[in-house]
């Protein structure tokens, strides 16, 4: 029997031929990923028992997005900690404040992660980098903490879901309406213990930075990793920016999926997600009349170019409606400058919203934008648990960049081909 | 090993958020963390939960984000056991790795009522309640696991 793509990958870095779904293997891994959060507890497990080097230098990322610029003294004390362990070790990729973006835009950006590459972070939306072709699944601070000492973890191999991508998205229609899609059909723990791998002839038709937003929230239908093949936009896309040389893996045509789903991009309408589960989605036509109190565009998901580009072309000209807080945080240094360049900052400071540096901060309720109790926001965000962004009685509608800015101008979630 | 305790008792998808809120995760303080634990899904816990207590809850357990911080959350407020239906996988991963007891059972997690006094014995994954009488059968942790909790944690089987 054939194997996934996410199997041959992780075959190939434990040096075994073939691999069968349920099997224990321990992987060699190309890159290991912390942040502000997670690290401080890996550190301190990485001391207690003993280690005093890293496996590789080069192959570990430490990135602190979560709450900084520091939001407080004791997260101030949790980034100097990272600092401190990245100075002793000479950790290659870290990134403080200045060059910091949000992990998962930052080091597929950086060229950090490419394809064929096998990555543990301790960030659940580790397994973005599934865009690039790679296998990559987030873990916890443990698993990094050994995965920094040995440059290995152990995987029990996933069975997977054929997601078929048929047809091209109509306007307003993003990667965000892809998958929360997805999520509303299979429900959040949909793929438990499962790859995502996405097929068909769709996917050729879906940007990077789309692919990058539908494997980023894979996780929230409880996929261990989503995967994308490779293809001339994934070269493209890494041409200059890849560190090392790219492994192309396709899933075998035997290959064996527990079900098979089929996406028409060209039948999706925008796609909300009601609190406080990503699987409560609802297309835009159903929404009804929500009022907001906080649009929040950025995040690991949604902060990349074409998502503020698309943000941009809905606020041009016109104005965050009175009472809303309209927060747009780019994903990096690099998405930040080159908004100003294009103009959106302009844009967007003229429309009369926040404009501001890379930070995870609202998304998971840290700072810069957190809720009253009983406020609402509509956010390009991954996750609207309860009191994920602020009071437990506030609450997140999730939704692409398109219908965020549109909900921003006027108040309540809107569809953006409604605007006058 | 055993695990012996009273029951709380939880639904479906109770995510690492209300399990420990972000708001208190710029600390690695264990004892903080555990002051703090399931505070958003319930006020109570804290001032209820007793060591060796077990927390029973449906599927999904732990899903959401990758925070170490809830198991640690967990373990450190005295809880011995965590039995649901189905775990989120990075929360699995993670009680193994830090040495917090989980047992996937449905039948348990469906029918083991808040209060209940229960036994679990982790050589054989025979999960009793004993204020009903009634017994579970829960696959006990495969050998390559069993090694990484009989040394105490992932990292102490590495070095």
């Amino acid at each position: 029997m054939g194997m996934t793509m996410s199997q041959k990958i992780l075959a190939a870095h434990a040096g075994l031929s073939h691999v069968e779904v349920g099997q224990l293997i321990e992987a060699k891994l190309d890159v290991v990923l912390g942040n502000d959060i997670t690290s401080p507890v890996a550190i301190n497990e990485f001391e207690k028992c003993g280690a005093t080097s890293v496996f590789d230098k080069d192959r570990i990322a430490l990135v602190l997005d979560h709450f900084t610029p520091n939001k407080d003294i004791k997260a101030a004390e949790q980034c100097l900690q990272v600092r401190r362990f990245a100075e002793k070790y000479n950790i290659t990729h870290f990134y403080d404040v200045g060059q910091m973006g949000i992990e998962h835009a930052l080091l597929p950006e950086k060229g950090i992660v490419g394809p064929g590459d096998c990555v543990i972070g301790a960030d659940s939306h580790t397994c973005t980098y599934g865009a690039l072709g790679a296998f990559s699944t987030g873990v916890g601070s443990t698993d990094m903490a050994a995965g920094m000492i040995t440059g290995k973890a152990w995987f029990k191999v996933p069975a997977a879901i054929q997601v078929v991508l048929t047809g091209k998205l109509p306007q307003w229609v993003s990667g965000k309406d892809v998958i929360l899609h997805l999520i509303g059909e299979i429900g959040v723990d949909g793929a438990l213990y499962q790859s995502l791998e996405f097929t068909g002839e769709g996917v050729a038709s879906l940007s990077m930075d789309d692919r990058l937003c539908i494997a980023n929230m894979a996780i929230e239908a409880g996929a261990k990793n989503g995967v994308f093949p490779v293809d001339e936009i994934t070269m493209a896309y890494c041409k200059d920016r890849f560190l090392r040389t790219p492994k192309v893996y396709q899933a075998d045509p035997d290959a064996e999926y527990v079900r098979t789903v089929t996406i028409d991009l060209s039948s999706l309408r925008p796609t909300v997600a009601f609190p406080h589960l990503p699987e409560n989605t609802h297309v835009i036509d159903d929404v009804g009349e929500i009022k907001i109190d906080q649009s929040v565009i950025g995040s690991c998901t949604n902060g990349r170019i074409e998502d503020l580009r698309t943000a941009a072309s809905i606020l041009k000209g016109r104005k965050v409606a009175k009472g809303v807080r309209c927060i747009i945080l780019p994903g990096t240094q690099d998405i930040y400058l080159q908004a100003v360049r294009e103009g959106l900052a302009e844009i967007f400071i003229e429309a009369g919203a926040v404009f501001s540096t890379p930070t995870c901060g609202p998304c998971l309720g840290g700072h810069m934008g957190v809720l009253a109790k009983g406020e609402r926001a509509v956010s390009t965000t991954n996750r609207n648990f309860v009191g994920r962004m602020g009071h437990v009685e506030s609450e997140v509608y999730l939704a692409s960049p398109a219908v965020a800015a549109a909900s921003a101008v006027t108040g309540y979630i809107t569809d953006p081909a409604k605007l006058s | 090993m055993n695990a012996h305790g009273m029951v709380h008792k939880y639904g479906d998808n109770v995510d690492t958020d209300v399990i420990i809120p972000a708001r208190y995760l710029n600390t690695s303080s264990h004892a903080e963390l555990a002051s703090h634990c399931m505070e958003d899904i319930d006020r109570d816990f804290v001032k209820n939960v007793k060591p060796g207590d077990i927390i029973v809850a449906k599927k999904n357990f732990g899903c959401g984000s990758s925070r170490e911080h809830a198991p640690i959350a967990i373990k450190a407020s005295g809880v011995s056991c965590v039995i649901a239906s189905t775990f989120a996988r990075i929360f699995y991963r993670n009680a193994i790795n830090i040495g917090l007891a989980i047992l996937e059972c449905d039948e348990a997690a469906r029918e083991i009522a808040a209060g209940d006094e229960v036994d679990v014995n982790f050589d054989t994954g025979v999960i009793t309640d004993v204020t009903t009488g009634k017994t579970y059968q829960a696959q006990p942790f495969p050998p390559f696991i069993q090694n990484i909790i009989q040394k105490g944690g992932l990292l102490k089987s590495i070095m």
